[in-house]
């Protein structure tokens, strides 16, 4: 390690100060656009513990402004004093958190199996089906991505009354994986491009059927590619408001339904609603942290060719 | 590509006639049991007779076992290539069947006159509900919002495009950083619409009334003017979508080579200099893409608007999506609703491809 003497010439400290100046800078950036992004959560979760003066007040910051509470969600029957006690908010709050989950987890299934195989199909095989050939195939399966719900909402409300899919979980679920499919198909895509044919050759040689090769060697390989799918569309149909309003009354209604109906209601009573948000989101915050890396990986897909 | 397959596949398939026969025995065969059904269901709806069908269900059920029989055909007639499509048919049936279908239905509510709450039921009014758009004023206030929100994106890109620069960095802590800005693409709209829009908001006592009453803004109301409640609309929409463009220019900012930079440093480009020649137009594939996905989510955008002002003051912040959303929940009116989406759908579909067109020619790297 060399080390050296004359740091302290004019032409050697103007660029390191414009360094250090532009380092504070950088991070005064960062931690502002840190703050714009957390508060938010952070107001929620600590309105959920304000009773009314609190709110009122518009206290900041529990044990300091006020003394935290569990009104909010005693209201939702989730505090501790009423966790064992009966609660139909809480019971109705279940309900919907286990639909959500159940529909949200069955569509992302269903998308990122049916998606792969079609992005393996489409990436290793030529197929021609009337003049659409394969590049036709995989825009047909991506142009569906500009689809707005709006043009399918109102003839599905009207098919599933046919059909007496409204209001079920299978009839959200089957929208659902539909809505998400072109994303799955777009990483997948990505995903199966970057693997090396040679490997599937090879065991092609060694006696595999293609449908052998894709389960046991090139699945494996992809399963990375596959959690990204599927977590961005478990975030997507999770979050998913329009249909879930418009297609389900009592026994499919889903999480962000509740969270809506809450507001207008019963006027503002806002530790229950800040209680019911936080819950509806927290399960979304936690993949967030913890699994971050597959959501970027799954978002940065096609972005890099 | 398109060239013969990228895997070669060379298998000796000796189907026999039997198994020939068996694969159209069952398409045939599954074919006609789902007319059979659908024609008894039909016959039951015209009231020829009674078969006593609640609902559509029979046909539904015909119809998968169909689209089962078909994918199940394929490698009985073709063997290994039916194989091979079998990896795709799925996906394919099952997207033709949950949009051509409910389009093609759409196309024949889009020129009726069906209110959900009408006895009546269906009667066909030919152009009537084109002429209604046409003098609807709301429906087209709505169309020029829409405008007005994807020109917004313009100052997303940028706003998201210097975050991803910032990320990209030499900084401590860059995994926290990147963790707090994905965070608000997470959260539902919905939850977003009580968190921002109601609770932080709130004239009285939300913490952004009070920053904007400190700062000497007197009578904070971010919902009152028109421009000011479209304003905040983009701005709650904007909190919630930069991380998506941030992620995706970050990927692309991170696939940049080393040498490159290294180079125009070597060549005296600096700061500025060396963002706009070599680092912005490096990038523009990327940003592209960023934006056109980025412009599809913005023309869907809906629940906000729909759960914090419901289109108010006066239409001022109404999308498409939540004009036609309250069309059909205030007046159950199907017919019209789904004309008005349907022309929704024509003019996004034709402001994509050229778009597109647009895209294909600017996101070749300039040489």
């Amino acid at each position: 390690m060399t080390t050296q003497i004359f740091h302290d010439s004019a032409a050697d400290l103007a660029p390191r100060r414009r360094g250090t100046l532009g380092k504070v800078g950088i991070y005064t950036v960062l931690i502002l656009w840190a703050f714009i992004c957390l508060f938010p959560i952070y107001w929620t979760a600590t309105t959920s513990f304000k009773i009314a003066p609190n709110v009122m007040q518009g206290a900041m910051i529990p044990w300091v402004d006020y003394a935290p509470d569990w009104k909010g969600w005693r209201a939702i029957g989730l505090s501790p004093d009423t966790i064992g006690t009966d609660s139909t908010v809480r019971d109705e709050f279940l309900k919907r958190f286990g639909n959500s989950a159940i529909i949200s987890l069955s569509a992302s299934v269903l998308a990122v199996a049916l998606g792969s195989l079609a992005a393996y199909g489409l990436s290793r095989f030529s197929y021609k089906w009337a003049w659409m050939k394969n590049n036709d195939i995989s825009f047909f399966f991506l142009s569906q991505l500009i689809l707005p719900p709006v043009v399918l909402a109102l003839p599905f409300l009207v098919l599933y009354r046919e059909v007496d899919l409204l209001d079920s979980r299978t009839g959200l679920i089957l929208l659902y994986a539909l809505s998400v499919l072109p994303i799955v198909i777009w990483i997948m895509k990505d995903q199966f491009a970057g693997i090396p044919t040679e490997l599937e050759e090879a065991a092609l040689v060694d006696g595999l059927s293609i449908w052998g090769a894709f389960l046991t060697i090139i699945l494996p390989i992809a399963l990375p590619g596959m959690v990204a799918a599927f977590i961005l569309s478990l975030v997507l149909t999770w979050n998913e408001y329009f249909f879930a309003a418009l297609l389900t009354s009592t026994h499919a209604t889903t999480l962000p339904v509740m969270v809506a109906s809450q507001t207008g209601s019963q006027g503002i009573s806002w530790w229950s609603m800040a209680a019911i948000s936080f819950a509806a989101i927290l399960p979304l915050i936690v993949i967030g942290i913890v699994l971050e890396r597959y959501i970027i990986k799954g978002m940065a897909a096609g972005a890099v060719k | 590509m398109s060239s013969g397959d990228l895997l070669h596949v060379v298998t000796n398939d000796n189907i026999s006639d039997g198994r020939k026969r068996l694969g159209r025995m069952l398409i045939w065969g599954s074919a006609s049991l789902l007319l059979f059904v659908a024609l008894m269901q039909t016959m039951q709806v015209l009231g020829w007779r009674d078969f006593g069908f609640a609902n559509w269900r029979p046909t539904l059920y015909a119809y998968v076992g169909w689209a089962i029989a078909l994918c199940w055909a394929q490698v009985l007639i073709r063997g290994e290539a039916g194989k091979r499509v079998l990896f795709v048919l799925p996906a394919a049936l099952f997207v033709i069947s949950l949009t051509v279908f409910p389009l093609l239905f759409g196309l024949l509510i889009a020129f009726s006159d069906w209110n959900l709450s009408n006895p009546d039921g269906r009667t066909f009014n030919g152009l009537d509900n084109v002429r209604q758009m046409w003098g609807d004023p709301f429906y087209w206030n709505a169309m020029l919002n829409m405008v007005w929100y994807t020109l917004a994106i313009i100052l997303e890109y940028a706003i998201a495009f210097g975050l991803a620069l910032l990320l990209n960095a030499q900084i401590r802590a860059r995994k926290f950083f990147r963790v707090a800005f994905l965070l608000p693409l997470m959260l539902s709209p919905v939850a977003v619409s009580w968190m921002i829009g109601k609770s932080m908001l709130e004239v009285r006592f939300g913490p952004i009334s009070r920053l904007a009453r400190w700062l000497g803004w007197d009578n904070p109301s971010f919902f009152g003017s028109p421009e000011l409640a479209k304003l905040t609309i983009m701005l709650m929409d904007a909190w919630t979508f930069i991380p998506f463009m941030m992620i995706m220019i970050l990927a692309g900012l991170q696939a940049i080579p080393k040498e490159l930079t290294e180079a125009a440093k070597v060549d005296g480009a600096t700061g500025w200099k060396a963002f706009w020649e070599i680092t912005f137009p490096l990038m523009l594939p990327v940003s592209i893409t960023a934006i056109l996905i980025r412009i599809i989510f913005k023309l869907k955008l809906a629940d906000i608007v729909i759960n914090v002002t419901a289109g108010g003051p006066g239409g001022a912040t109404d999308t498409v999506t939540s004009f036609i959303f309250r069309e059909y929940r205030d007046r159950s009116n199907v017919g019209y609703g789904t004309l008005l989406a349907m022309v929704y759908l024509v003019a996004i579909i034709i402001f994509m491809t050229v778009l597109m067109k647009f895209a294909d020619r600017y996101a070749r790297p300039r040489t």
